[in-house]
């Protein structure tokens, strides 16, 4: 089957759908490619590059249409500016066609598409699970994106990112926060922390802080119990309350941060508006805010279209094209995808493609099949890559202790009580005096012990052990008796009593000289 | 010295041991607390020696000297890893003291009573002699044990527990055999006999505890020889020894009984022994292959990790690693890694016994943290490092009702990134028990002597 790149006609579109290295290995695969000349010049790729890689240059955009069985693109087809037709028009009745449709957006697109009796493949409704990973073009172009936000950030903003102490004095580094911290959100972190800056990031979704944590950034938490994560690793739209606190932390952190990157989509809906217009006044002369969501509106209040514009001493920087400024890397990224997409469709690698509705991801690809509007596909199962919801508790179930009856629970005072009063209705006043005494100190004792400290449990072991050598009292006072047995028999246990107090304390002050903070 | 000045030096002497043990449960305090201590024996034996009872010198301060000095050698040379041995031999001198004085008491005819104060007193010198002398056995007994003389495998004779109460009719029956004799003056006999069956008592009491529950066995020691001395206050009616007995012997307890709850036991199943073969049905059989790592992977690791935690067990006392431990903990920390060690309320063989190893080799105690501490956070460790440590790792003891360690709360570090265990052979822990998280996907086991292997990191790290 033939393939056919052509040139992407959107303005300031400079990426293209393939590049020499990937149509290599396209036509490894069985497949001829036809590109249409001067298709790579926005990435910096020459025609005769593609001839060396073995594909076939073609004069003009029709040609190629008219030949390709399957087209490929980067962006959805649309007005031809010089042929003055449709992109679709040109689409050979049933053919076939790879690129980024945004079916949800673009309804027209897709009956039109669907009337030509054609097969949509979109890049953008590949499902996301760790099988389709390598055809994701979504999270290749967020990737890019996150990335040359930094870099555009960097050229409107008029200091370092990294900290310096110099003889000219001291530099403070740059604070970034990134709102958002889905593919594109990760990047930018990881383009800022590269740079210098201190990132701070937030997002919804609270299983994406180990993420954010990993690549050093300071996670923001909100402190509002509510889960943000939807299917398929977007996040939801929240509640009121939720979005006040979260409003709340951005205003916060306007005042504080110098750059802030906001990639904040919810699938299917305009972006949210996070930052309003009192948070930029409220933020330093000079600060940057590039908002990645501006093509659904944008997350930012004032910002505007493809604009860079200056509100309140703010830039604002409003690109929907960041992947196309890096042209050359997007390109690379998207045909690599590209690339797999057409392993996946053409398993025998005989040059043919097989649509094939049974596999997962082709399945979620497909928008249209034969004419008939396939999209959108059934629900995808919950994004494997997130780990599997984790319970607080732990395997084990701590058992509660069955509760005694209050008969038992009561037994023992009862008899306690009964010994005591037993002991006190024959016992002489003077046993009970001591008594007193050795009731009252096991309650001193229990008291002074109960919240010791366990990393000392073995220094009060050993001088509470010097202190049971007390005992030599008791023979102490023996040992003046004239009966020799007595006085041998006290001085032996005055012996080892005086073993036990020296040992003991001794012993004690050497390990309590050992801790240290 | 005049009585009611004796008086007046035991009541300071009391407060003055009150305010040694509440010193001794914070570490800001607690070498103050020590200081109490020795002051307020101090007070007591130099109060008592010029009292009016004491009017011979020679022996008295020939045995306070020599046995000083004997005491003060021990404290010296004591290797910190052999604290648990010290502890409890110290704990059996108690109690042979005690049956000493109670012996001598008995023989003492000079303070002739009659009627009840009489019985009272007899019993009060049976009951002393008799706690004294399980003290000296039970203690020689685990000293035994703790020092490797005999077997740490608890030995569970049938009808253990029918013995025990045979003996203890046994000491019931005897004691009034002893008051009624006690009239015609051949009561030594039974006295004998009976302190016989408290030796015995003693040395099968202990015989019966397992090596794990060896914490508590040495506490629970520890209250009985407070005991001991409080029933010889009272057969001396000597409220400075009652009061300072019933302290220890209460504190004692109550360690005893913190010991028990930290391995979520019932305090009175370890004292009638025979742990960990009550459990009922087979444990779970581990099956799985372990995989081994060598010391520089292991540096490697821990050079990537970021957050590390240390869990020592009684094997780093034995190969005496915690020096080399600490080594690796500072050139660690030099390189900015967060590094941490988890210690278990009954990891070693007495309470306590990590935190002093390490204290001994200098680590500092506010990265030391107790398992409560850190059980909720091992999902931010990276790498954990178990030394000679199985049983309080063992994560059969959270899952299998079976295991002979259910119940018992253990330091999670499966939890975390990557588990290193140090052992010397692939042999099972005190307990007798398998332990399924050297067979984990994360678990990596670095086999030698602890303190070989750890070197063998060291220099690794150093590169």
């Amino acid at each position: 089957m033939k393939i056919g790149i052509p040139k992407e006609i959107h303005p300031g579109e400079k990426r293209v759908a393939t590049t020499p290295e990937a149509a290599e290995q396209i036509i490894k695969l069985g497949f001829s490619v036809l590109v249409e000349t001067g298709a790579g010049i926005g990435a910096n790729i020459s025609d005769d590059a593609y001839k060396e890689a073995g594909a076939e240059i073609v004069d003009n955009a029709k040609t190629l249409w008219e030949q390709s069985d399957i087209v490929i693109k980067v962006r959805a087809p649309e007005r031809h500016p010089e042929l003055t037709t449709d992109e679709t028009d040109l689409l050979r009745e049933g053919g076939k066609l790879i690129s980024f449709i945004w079916p949800a957006q673009n309804p027209e697109l897709m009956d039109k598409l669907a009337s030509k009796q054609a097969t949509v493949l979109a890049m953008d409704s590949v499902p996301r699970m760790s099988r389709a990973q390598k055809l994701d073009a979504l999270s290749s172009m967020a990737n890019i994106a996150g990335y040359r936000a930094i870099v555009e950030a960097a050229q409107h903003f008029g200091r370092f990112f990294t900290g310096q102490i110099t003889a000219a004095g001291k530099i403070p580094p740059a604070k970034v926060l990134v709102i958002g911290a889905g593919v594109a959100g990760l990047a930018a972190i990881g383009a800022a922390k590269g740079m210098g800056a201190i990132v701070r990031a937030f997002d919804t979704r609270p299983e994406v802080k180990e993420q954010i944590e990993s690549m050093d950034a300071e996670f923001l938490m909100l402190d509002f119990k509510e889960e943000g994560s939807g299917t398929g690793g977007y996040a939801k739209t929240m509640s009121k309350e939720f979005i006040e606190a979260e409003m709340a932390l951005f205003a916060r952190q306007a005042m504080e941060v110098d750059i802030i990157v906001t990639t904040a989509l919810i699938p299917g809906k305009p972006a949210p508006k996070l930052i309003t217009k009192g948070m930029v006044e409220s933020m330093k002369p000079g600060s940057v805010i590039v908002d990645l969501a501006a093509e659904q509106g944008g997350n930012c209040e004032l910002t505007e279209k493809d604009q860079v514009v200056v509100r309140h001493d703010v830039t604002i920087i409003g690109y929907t094209n960041l992947p196309s400024r890096l042209a050359n890397q997007s390109s690379q990224l998207y045909s690599t995808n590209i690339r797999h997409l057409l392993t996946e469709l053409s398993p025998e690698k005989n040059g043919e493609i097989n649509v094939n509705m049974e596999d997962e991801v082709i399945r979620g690809a497909t928008v249209i099949k034969e004419g008939k509007i396939t999209w959108p596909p059934p629900p995808p199962p919950k994004l494997s890559a997130s780990p599997a919801p984790q319970t607080e508790a732990p395997a084990y179930v701590p058992q509660e202790p069955p509760k005694a009856s209050p008969l038992k629970q009561l037994l023992p005072l009862i008899i306690g009580g009964a010994a005591l009063f037993a002991i006190g209705a024959v016992a002489p006043e003077a046993f009970m005096a001591h008594f007193t005494v050795f009731v009252l100190a096991c309650f001193v004792g229990y008291q002074v012990i109960w919240n010791v400290s366990p990393s000392l449990h073995t220094p009060l072991m050993s001088v509470t052990n010097a202190i049971s050598g007390i005992i030599v009292i008791g023979a102490l006072v023996q040992v003046s008796t004239p009966d020799s047995t007595i006085k041998i028999l006290a001085g032996l246990a005055i012996l080892i009593a005086s073993i036990n107090i020296a040992g003991g304390f001794l012993v004690t002050r050497r390990m309590l000289e050992m801790f240290r903070k | 010295m005049s009585h009611s000045l004796v008086t007046m030096s035991y009541i300071i002497a009391t407060i003055l041991f009150i305010l040694s043990l509440s010193g001794l449960s914070k570490q800001e305090t607690a070498r103050k607390g020590n200081y109490y201590g020795m002051l307020g024996m101090a007070i007591a034996i130099a109060a008592t020696a010029l009292s009016g009872y004491v009017t011979s010198y020679e022996v008295l301060l020939g045995a306070l000297v020599i046995g000083g000095a004997i005491g003060a050698r021990a404290a010296i040379k004591v290797e910190m890893t052999q604290m648990p041995e010290l502890v409890a031999i110290m704990h059996s001198l108690v109690g042979m003291a005690a049956v000493l004085v109670g012996y001598a008491n008995f023989l003492d005819v000079s303070h002739p009573l009659i009627g009840v104060e009489k019985t009272i007193h007899e019993v009060e010198i049976y009951i002393g002699i008799l706690i004294g002398a399980v003290t000296f056995s039970g203690s020689v007994i685990a000293f035994c044990k703790l020092s490797e003389k005999i077997s740490g495998k608890p030995l569970l004779l049938p009808g253990r527990h029918w013995f025990n109460l045979l003996l203890l009719i046994a000491a019931v029956v005897l004691a009034g055999v002893f008051l009624q004799q006690n009239e015609n003056g051949s009561a030594v006999v039974p006295l004998a006999i009976m302190t016989g069956i408290a030796l015995v008592f003693g040395v099968h009491m202990v015989m019966a505890i397992g090596g794990a529950d060896m914490p508590v066995v040495v506490s629970m020691l520890n209250s009985y020889s407070g005991w001991a001395a409080a029933a010889t206050g009272f057969m001396l009616s000597n409220d400075l020894l009652i009061v300072t007995g019933a302290l220890v012997g209460s504190s004692g307890a109550i360690l005893s009984y913190i010991m028990c709850r930290a391995m979520n036991r019932n305090f009175i199943s370890v004292i009638a022994g025979g742990f960990g073969s009550t459990a009922g049905g087979e444990a779970a059989v581990i099956e799985g292959e372990v995989q081994p790592i060598d010391a520089d992977e292991t540096a490697q690791l821990l050079l990537e990790a970021k957050s590390i935690m240390i869990i020592p067990g009684y094997g780093m006392a034995v190969a005496q690693a915690q020096h080399t431990v600490n080594e690796i903990t500072k050139l660690l920390k030099e390189k900015g890694k967060k590094v941490g060690f988890g210690i278990h309320p009954v990891a070693g063989r007495m309470p306590g016994h990590m935190n002093v190893l390490l204290a001994e080799a200098k680590v500092p105690y506010d990265i030391v943290y107790e398992m409560d501490e850190i059980n909720e956070d091992w999902a931010h460790v990276d790498v954990s490092i178990v030394i000679g440590a199985n049983d309080i790792v063992n994560p059969s003891a959270l899952d299998d009702p079976n295991s002979p360690i259910a119940g018992m709360p253990v330091l999670e570090c499966w939890k975390g990134g990557t588990t290193i265990v140090l052992k010397r052979s692939m042999a099972s822990g005190y307990a007798g028990v398998g332990n399924p998280l050297f067979v984990l996907d994360n678990t990596r086991m670095l086999f030698g002597d602890a303190n070989a292997t750890m070197q063998a990191v060291l220099k690794a790290l150093k590169g």
